[in-house]
This record gives C-alpha cells, structure tokens and sequence, in this order.
C-alpha cells in the first residue's frame, strides 16, 4: 500500500465513530475554501486550456473550432518531440543519480554510524531552500568564464576541459544544478521513512543475526519503498516541467539553450513570442497528461512490488 | 577500508548493537564530500558577495578580494535603481505571508474536514484532490494565464496570490496527520460538552496537528518563495515582481546593446534573498522533521 492510494473509506479511524446523523453537511464548512479556490485556480483553467486546444486562429476566419487537429500537429511537430527527447533523456539519467545520492547519504545518516549526524542532516538539506532562479544565477556565475570556478581550473589545468554551456555538456551541467537543489531534500523524505522503522524491529533483527547490509536490504529498504515511489513521482514531474534552470541559464548560452529546449519552455515560448496561445495550450495538456500518466503508472509498480 | 574493518569485529570489547554501531570515521569522511558539495556553492555565494565588481574579475572565485566590500554591496543592493530590490523584497513577503499562509490554511481545514468528517461528495472530491497532485503546476501556468488574461487578472498581486492558495499536497499531509494524531474520541468529548466543529478544531485539534502545519507551511512558504514561472509569466510590470523575476531580470542587463552588468549586486541580491528561507528552517527544524517523519511517509 503506498500512501498515495489510500482511500478515504480505509482510514484507521472507525467508521462509527464518524458521526453520519445530523452533521451530515458539517464536513462542508472545513472544505468548501479548499474547494473554491481549487476550482478556480486548477480545474477552471484546465477546462479552459482543453477548449482553448480545440479551436484556432486562422488568418482568414478568425477563431475556428478545428477539432484535434492541435494534437494531430504537436504529434508531427519535430520541435516538440525533440524538447520531449531530451527531457526524457535528462529524466532517465538524472533522476536515478539523485534519488541514489540521496537514499545513500539517507543510510548514512540512519546508520546511526557518523559523528554530528544533525549538522550533516541540516546542511545537505539547505540547498532545498535555495531558490531555483539563485542557485541558477550561482553555478551559472561558477559555470561561467568571466570569475567562475569552472575558468580557474582550466588556467590550473592549462587546458579548456571543462565547456560546462558546450551543446554536449548542456544537460550534464542542468543535471548537476538539479541534483544540487533536491538530493538533500529527497535525501530528507528518505530519512524520514527510515526513521518510522520500530527499533523492536532492529532488535528481532540482531536476534536472528542480522548485520549491516542486511538489515539495510531486509528492513530499511522495504521500509522506505513508499517513500522512494513518491519521490521518484515527484522526480518524474520535475524532469518533466524543467524549465527554471535552462530558462535562467539561456541568456548564458543562447546558442545551445533554444526556445524549444524543453516542453515547458516551447510552451512558454509559442505563447509569448508566438501568440499561439491554443497551440501551446495543446503542448501543455499533453505534457501534463504524460507526465501524470508515467506518475501514474510508477505508483501502480510501486504499490504492486508492496503487495507481493 | 577502515569501515570494513569495524564490521568484521562487531564485538570487539564493548558489544555494539545494530541500534546502537561504532561511530566511522570513513562514512563521516565519506559525507563530507557530500557536505562539500552542497556547501561550496553557497560559499562561493557569501565569499563573492564581499568583491567589488572589479575584485570579481581579478581574484580567484573561492578566495576573499582586495577590498572588503560587503556591507557597501548590501547598501548599493538596497539602492540601485530608487530601492526597487527592497520592493521586491516586499513583494515576495506579500506573496509568501498572503499565498503560502493562506494554502497552510485551506489545506488543513480541508485535510482535516476529509479526515474527520463525512459528508455527500467527500469520496469524490478525494479523489480529485488526490489527482491533482500527480498534476504539475507548471503545466498549469501558460493555461492559467490565459484565464487570468482573460479575467484582467494578470500583471496584479492576485495573479500569483490565487494559484499558490492551492496545495493539494498540503492536504494530503493534513489529512494523513489529522487520522495519525486527532482522536475522534477527543472530538466526541468536546461534542458533548456543546463546542462547536469550528471552535474545538482551532481550540483542540490545530495544537495536536501543530507539527503537520509547520511542515505544510515551511514547504508551501518554499513554493511561494521560490516561485519564478507563474511570476514571469503574470506579471509584466517590474513593480510587481517578487525577488526571483527580479534578480534575473537584473542579471540579464549584462548583456544585450545597452549593457550594465551589474554583477555584484546580483550576487549580494541573491546572498540576501536566500538568507530569511535559510533562517527559517533553521528555527523550525525540530517541527518540520517530525512533522515530515510522521506525516507524509508513513505507511
């Protein structure tokens, strides 16, 4: 059972208890603001992108309903499939090496083995808070040749090896950025997990033999297995909607970064360079029903493993 | 290796328990790369932050420059342009106090009402809620701003205050925390004694969910914070713009036909904008910890 699935009927509280008579509408005074504003700050322009993705403006006839053919155009745009490539690229890459990093400095810290546990815990976390156009601006300035550490070790090297912006180098460098802000942060939700484990748990373990990488395989791991689902799900979504860190990081590397580099960017790009507003509506709703499609699907892979 | 050493004698004299390991030497060296990694950056930011434009480009990028110039940096930071940082500045607290506040708001009452209620359309507004978390925001931006065009939202506070208000994540961990730590036998108790729903949730249940509300609100101040697509894409006018639209905005007058860069007070911008986020996790650690621990992961 991950905890994204569980239903709202299955709660650990008893049903009876839960009074059904005369505070049946009760429930509505804590949900209803939720309610309104999610309605029009989510579900509103949902509905809106959806209309907006079946019409377009044609030079002779205005704003015409054009069914899917939005749809059948992004399905043949290079552009598009191109942006989706390399986030799909940048996501398998990536992603693995962040949520690895992280789950390890998680077992380090769990072991219960480092001197200053606390202080590791906390700095390793603070880039989370560190906002995504700073921490850009930062490694951008570090990336950079004008006073970044990139061009001082290339003077010490004596060589050019390090072309963080060079075309081939692009995602690596993007890559290191998001690592950067979020392997602390899932290195945290990890933690967390592990943290929940009984230490009577620890101690039948002891009891029957375990040791180090046992009880980390046979104990700690399946225990963070809920939480490695709902981290990889967010990794996913974030892979997915990249567009701070190229967005920031364009002005750098014109050159490489293009208005296409991404989805989120195209779509970003068509609307305010473009004025194509109901093409880039289409990008938008396709971007976003994949990704919560392969969201989706990890949690059914993740939930069915638990089962087993 | 050293660590490999230690595990073969578990035993040695003082029996270690897998609860309670010898200490590593190599493990905490091992981290210490980690601690490296996520520190070297912020240092270069602080270290930076004190050159002038001239000491930037002259000494090398981790070692202090010539002159000592923070605090003139920080004043310049403050100044340029007739103050406009500082409105930034204040900007992103209006977000941040308005936005983030109020989605810790909505999301416990509706994480708590879902809870600790039943009423008609509460396994359907579930399941939306809980759908909307695997929908990313961002892929909301462009259609949200088409709406908000076409309401003459755009380009004023409320274009980046209503979407922040919506947490669907927030909620979940409310709801999760609410059926962990609210007894419905305390709710009962307080019913028969005639308080209302309202006064015993701001009376009773919002201390035992405490913890809870701290994480959602340090997570949803982050969000806000942080915040950059919505911001740019709303807001037109530089009156307007929260600290991040800003200092990219500012970075980008390096290049261009009419060039100003302004480097170092990019770098002190960016310095001073981290430091109120940093602070504030800093102070509330013990609660996020545990209010993550408890809520969000557990099985």
């Amino acid at each position: 059972m991950t905890t994204l699935t569980r239903s709202p009927g299955v709660t650990r509280t008893s049903v009876p208890a839960i009074r059904r008579q005369r505070r049946r509408w009760t429930g509505w005074q804590f949900t209803w603001p939720f309610a309104v504003v999610f309605v029009i700050a989510f579900i509103a322009p949902l509905g809106y992108a959806l209309w907006l993705s079946l019409f377009q403006n044609q030079l002779v006839g205005g704003n015409a309903f054009v069914g899917l053919d939005n749809y059948v155009l992004a399905f043949h745009d290079p552009a598009f499939w191109a942006s989706f490539g390399r986030v799909l690229l940048f996501l398998l890459v990536q992603v693995p090496i962040m949520l690895l990093l992280a789950l390890t400095a998680a077992l380090a810290i769990d072991s219960a083995r480092l001197y200053a546990t606390g202080f590791f815990r906390i700095v390793i976390f603070l880039p989370y808070a560190v906002p995504a156009v700073v921490a850009v601006l930062m490694w951008g300035f570090i990336y950079g040749d004008n006073f970044g550490l990139t061009a001082s070790i290339n003077d010490w090297l004596g060589s050019s090896v390090l072309a963080p912006f060079a075309p081939q180098w692009m995602l690596v460098s993007i890559g290191n950025i998001v690592t950067w802000e979020f392997v602390g942060y899932n290195m945290v939700i990890f933690y967390s997990a592990l943290k929940t484990i009984p230490t009577d748990l620890y101690e039948a373990a002891e009891i029957d033999g375990a040791r180090g990488w046992q009880v980390v395989k046979a104990i700690k791991l399946p225990a963070a297995r809920g939480a490695i689902v709902i981290a990889t799900i967010f990794s996913i979504i974030g892979s997915f909607q990249l567009f701070n860190e190229p967005n920031v990081l364009q002005p750098l590397a014109s050159n490489v970064i293009t208005s296409s580099y991404t989805p989120n960017m195209y779509a970003y790009s068509l609307s305010f360079a473009g004025q194509q507003y109901n093409y880039s509506a289409t990008i938008a709703i396709i971007m976003g029903v994949i990704t919560a499609a392969i969201a989706y699907v990890v949690q059914l892979r993740g939930s069915r493993k638990e089962d087993r | 290796m050293v660590r490999n050493r230690r595990v073969i004698h578990p035993r040695a004299r003082r029996p270690f328990s897998v609860t309670r390991p010898p200490r590593s030497t190599a493990l905490t060296l091992l981290m210490c790369l980690f601690l490296l990694y996520a520190l070297v950056p912020l240092v270069w930011l602080f270290v930076n932050a004190t050159k002038t434009q001239a000491d930037l480009f002259s000494s090398f990028g981790l070692a202090f420059g010539d002159s000592f110039a923070l605090w003139d940096n920080i004043a310049r930071t403050f100044t340029y342009d007739d103050g406009i940082y500082l409105r930034w500045l204040g900007n992103t607290m209006l977000y941040v106090v308005v936005g983030a506040g109020g989605a810790t708001l909505l999301a416990t009452l509706a994480g708590y009402g879902l809870a600790k209620f039943r009423f008609p359309g509460r396994a359907g507004y579930f399941a939306v809620v809980l759908g909307a978390v695997a929908v990313p925001g961002t892929a909301l931006a462009v259609p949200t701003f088409l709406l908000f065009s076409q309401m003459g939202l755009t380009n004023t506070p409320w274009s980046i205050i209503i979407p922040s208000l919506i947490s669907p994540f927030g909620l979940y961990l409310i709801w999760v925390y609410t059926i962990d730590s609210v007894p419905t036998e305390l709710l009962e108790a307080a019913r028969l004694d005639g308080a209302s729903e309202m006064r015993t949730f701001f009376t009773i249940s919002v201390r035992l969910l405490l913890p809870g509300i701290v994480t959602v609100a340090l997570f949803t101040i982050v969000a806000t914070w942080n915040n950059y697509f919505l911001p740019l894409i709303m807001l037109s006018d530089p009156k307007w713009f929260p600290l991040t639209v800003g200092l990219n905005q500012w970075s980008a007058q390096a290049a261009g036909v009419a060039a100003e860069p302004i480097f170092n007070l990019v770098i002190t911008g960016s310095l001073v904008a981290i430091v109120p986020i940093i602070a504030i996790f800093l102070f509330l650690q013990r609660y996020w910890q545990s209010g993550l621990s408890a809520g969000s992961v557990k099985q």
